[in-house]
């Protein structure tokens, strides 16, 4: 569905990918880890084209149900959802007309059939329809990520891009996260790219991890395959203490 | 292309049957709403209704949602109303969309047009007394933390006034001058031209004297600080809030007001007598160049008869009410920093009622100080 091929992106001296590449396959999760500052985040802003690549190629394939062999920059924003870490919520509007937003500026709907979607993906992703009426700041931080899940699922996107999701919830809001994102995935055919530090949501809902290291891809798996990698980061990350409960667990 | 969507409809013995076909989803948003509505009089009047999901070759929680809608338009529940010929991909979508909406939100009240506007002047009359109250509480803090730093003056943030200072006071004074000359030699080309009339030029020069000196000059300065300086004070102590950061310093101890608004305000106080001073100059300076260049006064006349027109007074008077004017500004923009609440709307409505308050009281208190020194004869 997306296929990078030898990124390179830097900021002055710094190199922060080098000749990274990575493919996402339609209808799975998969998840991004790796040390902090080594360019996760980086490497998802750079395939919604916030961070130009000084070299490479970044190619989407069947993105838009028909499949056009060389879809447009805003046909592909209409196909795509982010979930920003902070959320990103618009300040000003509620959390009703932030779903809305992209519905109005991109479909011509009915006032009333707005509505009606606006409280069906609040519905969906587990707020209720009152919540809808309260601003960003009046909500607390497990719901703004479900609000920006919300109206990053608003247009139907083939594939939503996820920046740390999980970071600073709750365990149990967060295992509610996971969960919500693997049957959000199921029930609307989502293509998910993940970037998470989230042990458990990589153990519970992706089907293949990447690990960044030194500005490339440096393992790339199931969560099988990175239990039996012998590279010494993901070694340390995967069966380090804070992970043990999954090396011993039987997978 | 994907196909455009269809539906198609049959009704038999009051059982109606709907083949939708095509794309349902929301590219086609409009005709589907379209095809929903042509369908949903015969919807209404069936005994049962099925949906045919056969034909359907893409489906999104839009199109999804349009079918569910015009089922649960007809009041007819499972057995009489509902899905066949589903495809197993999409079973889970249909089944998530049959538990959303299904409680009505509350219909927004509806406001009463007068009872709106009355309610409109009764919070803006409370809200009055708030801001005076908040006005005050600002006084009051400021004063309660000069009383602290008399008492300690090692407290005082001197690195923190000096810097502001340079901001508010230093870096004004390339436009503060700018501004008050051309405002001087606008005021001597207008004396001059009406003046001329009745042969009174030289008393061109009393005017612009007199009134850069006691009015225009601190007047000026004070505005332009006000829109410069205290939208600065607001946005900054407003973003502070929103990041929690006056929380933080409030948390270990410290007293924001001490801290982030004293060496402001100080700052403030200092640099607007300065700028003062230096635009009144530059007035005098831009009215004498008029007066030479427009209306033919030699410098030296200009001079000689500024000399016979002014006083130290008239001066004086100036510069007694710059300190207050910059107080003024510097409470109001500090309070209305600290009222910012959490979205970038509220920063840009607190700095914006900053700029037009501190306005407002600096002309108010311009008012108030020509009764004061005409009472005691200055």
């Amino acid at each position: 569905m997306i296929e990078a091929r030898d990124l390179v992106v830097g900021f002055g001296d710094q190199i922060v990918l080098d000749h990274l590449s990575i493919e996402l396959r339609r209808g799975e999760i998969l998840g991004v880890v790796g040390a902090s500052g080594s360019g996760k985040s980086v490497l998802l802003r750079t395939l919604i084209g916030l961070v130009p690549q000084r070299q490479g190629t970044i190619a989407f394939t069947g993105l838009g149900r028909d499949g056009a062999a060389t879809p447009n920059e805003s046909a592909i924003a209409r196909r795509r959802g982010i979930l920003f870490q902070q959320g990103a919520l618009f300040s000003s509007l509620t959390v009703r007309q932030n779903i809305q937003f992209p519905m109005r500026e991109n479909l011509s709907l009915s006032d009333r059939l707005l509505e009606e979607l606006a409280t069906a993906k609040l519905e969906m992703v587990g707020l209720n329809a009152r919540d809808g009426d309260k601003l960003p700041s009046e909500i607390s931080g497990g719901m703004t990520k479900r609000a920006a899940l919300a109206r990053a699922l608003a247009l139907d996107p083939d594939v939503v891009f996820l920046d740390e999701p999980t970071s600073g919830l709750d365990p149990i809001s967060a295992e509610d996260f996971d969960v919500l994102i693997r049957t959000l995935q199921q029930t609307l055919g989502l293509t998910v790219f993940m970037v998470t530090h989230d042990l458990d949501s990589l153990h519970t809902v992706c089907d293949r991890i990447a690990v960044l290291a030194d500005g490339k891809v440096v393992a790339d798996g199931p969560m099988t395959a990175m239990l039996a990698s012998e590279h010494p980061w993901v070694k340390s990350y995967f069966r380090g203490k804070r992970s043990r409960a999954f090396a011993t667990a039987p997978n | 292309m994907t196909p455009d969507p269809l539906l198609s409809s049959s009704l038999v013995a009051d059982r109606l049957r709907l083949s939708p076909a095509g794309a349902w989803t929301a590219a086609h948003a409009h005709a589907l709403e379209q095809l929903i509505d042509a369908a949903a009089p015969q919807a209404a009047h069936a005994k049962a209704i099925s949906i045919d999901m056969a034909g359907v070759e893409e489906l999104d929680t839009l199109g999804a949602w349009l079918l569910e809608r015009l089922l649960r338009s007809s009041n007819l529940s499972a057995p009489n109303a509902q899905f066949i010929g589903l495809p197993s991909h999409y079973r889970g979508l249909i089944d998530e969309i049959h538990q959303v909406n299904l409680h009505k939100p509350p219909p927004p009240a509806k406001p009463n047009r007068l009872l709106a506007a009355v309610d409109g002047v009764g919070r803006a009359t409370t809200q009055l007394g708030t801001d005076a109250v908040a006005f005050l509480d600002m006084c009051g803090q400021i004063g309660v933390a000069v009383a602290r730093i008399f008492m300690h003056p090692r407290r005082f943030r001197l690195t923190s006034a000096v810097y502001h200072l340079f901001r508010v006071g230093w870096q004004a004074v390339p436009i503060m001058v700018l501004i008050t000359f051309l405002i001087g030699a606008i005021i001597a080309q207008q004396g001059i031209f009406h003046f001329r009339k009745f042969g009174a030029d030289t008393y061109v020069v009393d005017m612009v004297g007199i009134l850069v000196l006691r009015e225009i000059g601190v007047l000026i300065v004070s505005i332009m600080s006000a829109g410069r300086s205290g939208s600065a004070y607001t946005a900054e102590l407003g973003s502070m809030k929103m990041r929690e950061e006056i929380d933080a310093l409030r948390t270990m101890g410290f007293d924001p007001v001490e801290i982030l608004i004293l060496p402001r305000v100080v700052a403030l106080v200092c640099a607007l007598p300065i700028l003062a001073f230096l635009g009144s100059m530059a007035a005098l300076y831009g009215g004498g160049l008029v007066a030479w260049l427009y209306g033919g006064m030699s410098p030296a006349t200009f001079i000689a008869r500024l000399r016979e027109a002014i006083s130290v007074t008239h001066f004086e008077v100036g510069m007694i009410k710059a300190p207050f004017m910059a107080l003024a500004i510097g409470i109001v923009a500090c309070s209305e920093g600290l009222k910012v609440k959490g979205s970038a709307e509220s920063l840009g409505l607190q700095t914006t009622t900053s700029v037009v308050k501190s306005i407002f009281l600096v002309i108010v208190l311009d008012g108030v100080f020509a009764i004061f020194f005409a009472s005691i004869g200055m």
